[in-house]
Parts: C-alpha cells; structure tokens; sequence
C-alpha cells in the first residue's frame, strides 16, 4: 500500500524549469530520503506536494496522498489538508516559530485552525505532544515563549505542531541542518521513534548522505531537478549506478592528498587567553562576568593544520576574533611567529601575515566593487601598494584556480564555491604565513567542499601556509588537520593527532561528539575505500 | 517586566528633568531680558524692572528653576502677560479642543490606514496595491490645509452637512462638539493615514516574507488566517513607533488646520504667545507639549512590551 504515490512531477517557477518529472512511492511506516545538492530541486518537491509554491509556479504530473489527487486540488481543500493529514518540518528552527505567541497556542492552533477541539481540549493535547517530543511540562510548561528555548528545543516544538492532529505523512526538510550533532542525534532519534509509533510515512529531505543512511529505508538522489537513481538505501550506496550518484557520494567522504611538513618554528601561539565579557547589571548588585574563552592555550607550528572543533556557543568563534587581533584579551597572551603579541593594536604589517577565510563568502564582499578590487583590499595593511599588484592579484586568482580576467567581474556573477575561492584569494594576497579558516567550507555543497579542500591543502603545500580550522564537522577536520583541539564551554578538553583523538577519544565530551556523528556503515562504500 | 517598567520609569524622568533645564535654559537665561524683550524698545528701565519682579526674573537662577518647577507641579503655570489670567486656565481650556481633536484624528487615521496597509500587503504588486499606493502618494504629497478647504466647500458649503468652522464647546453635549470637530479631523488624518498605510504596508511585507509565516501555512492556515493571526501583531511594532509620533505631532502641529477652521486649540495658543512675546505662556506650554511627547512614547514602549515578549524581562 502507498501513501504518497508522486508521479511525473513537474514544475517550472516563471517559465523555468525546476522540476522534471520527478516520480517515487512512500509507504506508511516508511521513512523516504531525498538527498542533493542544494538548488537540485528537493525542497521544491515537497512544497509541490504542500501546495506551497511560490507565485508564478506551473505544476505538471500527479501527487496523491491515501488516494486524493493533490495537484491542482482547490486552495481551500488544500488548507483541510496541510497540517492534518501532512505535517512539514523546515530547517530553521529559530525562526520557524512566531516570536510573540507562546509554544502552547502556537501547537493547539494547529488543532484550532482544523476545528478538532476545543481550546481546552487543544491546549490539553498541545500538552501531550509537547511531552511526546521531549518537552516535559515542569520544564517547558505552555506558557513558554519561543526566545526563552534552544535551537533544538524550538525544532521539538515544530516537530510537535507537525505531529499534533498525528498526520499520516510527515515531511522534514533538512530538519538538523542547523542544529549541533548532538541535538541532531536527539532530534533524529525523535523522528525514528515518531514513524515507527505512529505508523506515519517520513519523506526527509537532507543533503547529508550519513542521515540518510541512518534513517531511511528507501532514498532517491536527485540532482538539477530530475531523480536520477532511487532505491532501497542500502542498495544505493553500494551499487551507486549512476554517475552523479558516485560523483557524490565519493565527494562526501573525500581526504585530499596531503603531504605534511611540519616545522618546529611556532607561528602562533596561545597562552592561557581569557575573553570575557560583562552581563547585564543589577543595579546595586556586583557585575557579573561570562568568560567565552577559558584560559585556553595552544601551538600553531610552521606548516602545520591545526583542527578546532565544538559545537554552538563552545566559544570557537570567540577565540578565532581574538587569534586575529580584532578583540581584546582579559588575561593571557596571544603571539605570533613566537614574539609579536597579538591584539586590536597590532601593526598592520603584523596583520598582512595573519589571514582569514569565514564561512559565508557573499556577505563578506562589497557588492558593488569588482573581484579584483577585493581581492586586493587586504594592501590597505602595507605601507604602500606593492607595484606588482595587478601581477599579484592576477596570480592569487590563477592560485585558487579562476581566471585573472575573473577580475572585472562582480561577486554575484560567481557561484558559492567561487565565492569561497575568492575569499582564500584575498587571504593569500599578502603572503600571510598563517589563515584562519572559521567554518571556512560549512556552507558548501559535498562536492565543492572536496575542492575547496584540496585548493586548501594544494596552496598549504605549494605556500608553507599554516592553518587554523575551525568547524563542527568531524568529517572534514579529519579530512584535512594534522592536530585537533575539542573546545567545551570555552575550555580546550582534549587535545592530540586528529586521528587519534578522533578515533578513540579520551574525554567524555568528545566520546559524545563522535558518538552522535552520523556515519555510513562501514561496509555500504567498500570499493571506495579500497580505491 | 518589573525590571524593563522601572527602566522606562527612570529614562521617562530623566527625559522630563533635562528638558525642563533646557526650556528654563533657553527662555530665562540666554541672552536678551524677557522683560525687555516683552515690553518694547520705548519702555522705561522702571516699568521693565516692575515686569522682571512680576516675572520672577529677579533671585538666583537655581531658586527660580525650582518655583518654576514647583508652580508646575501644583498646578500653577505662573500668568500670562497678555491674557492677565493664569495659564493653568488657558491651557485647560485649549485643550478641551486640541486633545479630543488629536484622539478623533488618529482614530479616524487608524481605521483607513489599517485595512489599506493590509489589503495592499496581501495584494502586493497587484490592482489593489497599486491603487492603495497612489492615494498615499497623495495624501503624503498634498498638504492637509488645501485638503481642509476642499472639505469646506464639499461638505459644508454645499452639502451643509456640517459646520464649516468655530467651535461650540462641550457644553451643547458630544455631538455638536463632534460635529465641529469632524471636518479639522478629517484634514488632519488623511496625511497621517498615508504614511500609516505605507509603515503598515511594508511592516507586514516584511513580515509576511518570515519563515513562521510558511510554518503556519504548513499547519493549515489559509493566506488570510496567516496574515491576521500571525502577521498583524508581528508588524505591529513600527505601526506603534509612527502612531506615538503622530500623537505628540498632532497635539500642537495642527496649527493650521486650527486656523483654516478657527479652532481655539493650543497650537493657536503658542503661536499668539510667540508673537505677542508671552514669555511665560511659551515656557509653560512648550513644557507642557514636551511632558506629553515623552509620557506618549513611554506609553508606546509600554505598548511595545505588551506586544512583543521578548521585551518583558
């Protein structure tokens, strides 16, 4: 028996295609992934099947949940359905919920808005399924607003609006994406439980190929709008006919070819940095402090990756400010190149050594200059511009694999890889000895990480560079650092070669990180690894 | 929220303090004597030196920013030099005309202003919006007075609905003091409705392009039920910061429309202080509209905090 049955699904937004007869089943009980790259069309299909498509979209092809034609179904009928016979999970989860409505009314208005009970009622079952999704009520009671909740705590008060009136098809569409592994662990947990409880159908979109290969059952791939192979998960994964499919999943679990040389000279030093910042005052009371960065210390060797991991608020970030001079320390000294201290006041010429790359390239660029204005703009640090600078820019964009006539064009004629390209080649436009790379490849695609990461340990080669890496995926920091530190509650836990500490990991809280990381079963991608 | 009223409370006293230094500042202690200045070249230094003392002009500055302020608070706003009477009187009396002329303004700004930004919004880019968007253009770019003349002549010249200036006082009862009323009213909102209807607008555009607003329509709502349970209160904030403005604008802006229809109100009361070079009426209204600018946008922060939760703490 099928639940949702979708068949040559088409949709084109404005004349432009977006969806080409895209087909599969979902049965109850059955958890369906739909993995690809970002723009391949997976949010499309289930907004299509929502009948939430933006203004100006044309619909081809049949959806039909438990017998209903879905596709061209009147608004009205529509709006009967959404919500109690499908449920939708989006990836947000901070902005997911209306800030001024408390979490109780915001989940019995779904029962409300269908006329299925009374307020009382509704409030009563809001109740329950607030529970039911880990929300237990001394803790969380329904008064509560979404502001005073975390993010994986307002994404359980989602799952608990979607669940209410206990919908037969529930749709989550890169449901913990923005969440830490050990909240997404939770949260997927949570769905798991819910589809084989509730006998409901799960259609999980996501672009990460180890949560599909945890949860679903069935997966299609979908790549530029089309599906393009489907199957049950296991068989995808070994078999990967086709091309796009081997093309991803081998860009998922990619280690660029590193040849380190790893010199003894310090090129940046940490010792015991303290940031701390000052909360609120209570009038007549003592301040009060929040330290973000708990003296914490650590080397940085000539040529060396150096991994930092942790999740949310962990204090990552707050110290990568601090390494590049842009806060001031309360304790503690930062150096580099083993001498100069490291602060707001640093001499520019200092700062031309010390780069950084962050994770979203478009809104760290002027809009409104030319790529190769910006890639030069890190000169304003040396006394002059050197007189080779058009030569320099030309070669730090033929460095990071573009063009020099690249150059003339604006930021928005390049795509998010590109972008990123761009950004290392206003990094590298100093010849700085050490870059920090801050969540420098979390916005990418699977495949365009794995270029970027090999441009990075290519340039590391080629440059001597000495990197900083600061992310929340495990994958990668196994991937491409040497060293890796795991940062808690602004404190360095554990410390040691990334594989060892990775691999068997000492302190409780990285035995936590990796547990919750999910994983492809080992053997799913043999030919892979022996290749 | 204790804690957030009793921060407005202090920033609302301070604001008051300050302002009053100021005024006191400006009208006593900067140069030129008031007294000279209100009596005219040609008056002798006897009978300037008799209005300084009527003034209170003469002791140490500090003492008499205090009377001043003191008199305030009782109730007493010294006596205007022109009138001979106390201006505690005058004012009351002007504002038994400008208050409920403001309130009838915004009222009637309000019901126009919130259907139109919600029908434009809803509608955007299409008939409706276009349409809704060329009458504030308007409103916005026609001045109120040339609006309050077109009133005259339609409504009462020819129609003879309704008064075509003067007021009647409250004392005949609520509807002929409405009836006088209407007309300046209506002058008055029309600018003000504009400009509500484009903050409106683009508020609940805004608004309406938020990823809770998809959440709800995930759970069943229809466009319309989204907009009015979820993205009405959202967009409300902006709404409250241009009606608390319009507020304090209103109270002693409507001058004009005061004139054109010969309303007795309290921008008519400034102006006649200024040019008859009342000193003492201009320092206590200006004071006066002063508390009332910074009481209303207590009032709207308060209203903020009701609004949005995330400000009660």
């Amino acid at each position: 028996m099928t639940l949702l049955s979708v068949r040559d699904l088409s949709v084109a937004i404005h004349g432009r295609p977006v969806l080409n007869r895209v087909s599969f089943d979902l049965a109850p009980g059955e958890v369906f992934g739909l993995v690809g790259e970002s723009g391949s069309g997976k949010s499309m299909t289930a907004l299509a099947v929502m009948g939430l498509l933006p203004h100006g979209a044309e619909v081809g092809g049949q959806a039909t949940l438990a017998g209903t034609g879905l596709i061209g179904l009147p608004e009205r009928r529509m709006c009967a359905l959404r919500g109690r016979e499908i449920g939708l999970i989006f990836q947000e989860p901070m902005t997911a919920l209306n800030p001024m409505q408390t979490i109780g009314d915001q989940v019995a208005e779904t029962l409300l808005i269908h006329g299925a009970a009374s307020r009382g009622e509704a409030l009563r079952v809001a109740r329950q399924r607030l529970d039911r999704v880990g929300l237990a009520g001394e803790r969380f009671p329904l008064e509560r607003f979404p502001h005073e909740l975390s993010g994986g705590q307002r994404q359980r008060v989602c799952i608990a609006m979607a669940i209410a009136l206990r919908p037969k098809l529930l749709i989550a569409d890169e449901p913990t994406t923005a969440l830490d592994v050990t909240t997404q662990a939770q949260i997927l947990d949570l769905l798991r439980g819910l589809v084989a409880e509730e006998g409901m159908g799960l259609m999980l979109i996501t672009h990460d190929l180890a949560v599909v290969a945890g949860l679903a059952t069935h997966v299609a791939v979908m790549q530029a709008g089309r599906i393009v192979e489907a199957g049950p998960t296991e068989t995808v994964f070994r078999t990967r006919a086709d091309a796009y499919t081997r093309a991803l999943f081998a860009a998922a679990h990619h280690v660029p070819r590193r040849t380190p040389r790893i010199g003894s000279r310090p090129m940046l030093t940490v010792d015991r940095a303290l940031r701390r910042y000052p909360l609120a005052r209570r009038p007549f009371a003592p301040p009060r402090f929040f330290d973000a960065v708990k003296a914490v210390s650590l080397r940085l060797n000539a040529g060396e990756s150096l991994g930092l991991v942790g999740e949310s608020g962990s204090g990552k970030s707050t110290l990568a400010r601090a390494v590049l001079g842009l806060d001031p320390l309360q304790g503690g000294a930062i150096r580099l190149f083993g001498e100069h201290p490291v602060g707001p006041r640093m001499p520019d010429a200092l700062r031309a050594g010390l780069q950084a790359v962050f994770q979203d390239p478009y809104g760290s660029f002027n809009p409104r200059w030319r790529v190769a204005r910006l890639v030069a703009e890190p000169f304003h640090l040396m006394p002059a511009p050197p007189a080779d600078a058009a030569e320099r820019v030309a070669a730090a964009l033929t460095d990071v694999g573009l063009r020099p006539e690249d150059g003339q064009r604006f930021i928005h004629e390049f795509s998010g890889g590109q972008r990123q390209r761009i950004a290392i080649a206003r990094a590298l436009i100093t010849r700085p000895e050490v870059i920090v790379l801050d969540e420098a490849v979390s916005a990418l695609d699977v495949r365009v990480r794995a270029q970027i990461l090999d441009l990075l340990c290519d340039l590391q080669d080629r440059h001597g560079l000495s990197y900083l890496f600061i992310s929340h995926d495990l994958s990668v920091v196994r991937a491409i650092t040497d060293r890796v530190l795991v940062m808690q509650a602004g404190q360095i836990v554990e410390e040691g070669p990334t594989d060892r500490v990775l691999d068997a990991p000492e302190h409780p809280y990285t035995r936590e990180l990796v547990a919750a990381t999910p994983k492809i079963p080992p053997g799913w991608m043999e030919d892979d690894d022996a290749a | 929220m204790p804690r957030y009223l009793l921060s407005r409370l202090g920033s609302l006293v301070l604001s008051l303090v300050v302002a009053s230094v100021v005024i006191f500042v400006v009208v006593q202690v900067i140069p030129g004597d008031p007294a000279t200045f209100m009596m005219g070249l040609n008056a002798t230094p006897d009978t300037v030196e008799a209005l300084r003392h009527s003034l209170g002009l003469t002791g140490p500055l500090p003492l008499r920013y205090l009377h001043w302020v003191g008199g305030m608070l009782t109730g007493d706003l010294g006596t205007s030099y022109t009138y001979r009477v106390p201006v505690a009187g005058l004012v009351l009396q002007r504002l038994q005309v400008s208050l409920p002329l403001t309130v009838y303004a915004m009222v009637l700004s309000s019901l126009l202003a919130f259907p139109a930004g919600m029908l434009a919004a809803a509608r955007r880019g299409r008939g409706a919006d276009l349409a809704v968007m060329g009458a504030t253009q308007l409103g916005v770019a026609v001045p109120n007075f040339w609006f309050a003349m077109l009133l005259v002549i339609v409504f009462a010249l020819r129609l003879r609905w309704l008064p075509a200036g003067g007021f009647p006082g409250w004392g005949g009862g609520l509807w002929p003091g409405l009836r006088g009323l209407t007309l300046p009213a209506v002058a008055l909102a029309l600018p003000q409705a504009a400009i509500l209807t484009r903050v409106m607008r683009s508020a609940l555009i805004e608004t309406l392009s938020q990823d809770f607003i998809r959440t709800a329509r995930a759970k069943g709502l229809s466009q319309g039920q989204a907009v009015r349970r979820h993205g009405l209160r959202n967009a409300l904030i902006p709404v409250l910061t241009i009606l608390g403005l319009q507020f304090s604008f209103l109270l002693a802006g409507a001058i004009i429309i005061e004139n054109v229809f010969y309303l007795p109100g309290l921008g008519r009361l400034i102006f006649q202080g200024i040019t008859q070079r009342d000193l003492i009426v201009v320092q206590s209204v200006v004071m006066l509209l002063v508390a009332a600018v910074i009481v209303v946008n207590f009032a709207v922060e308060l209203a903020y905090a009701l609004v949005d939760p995330r400000l009660r703490r």
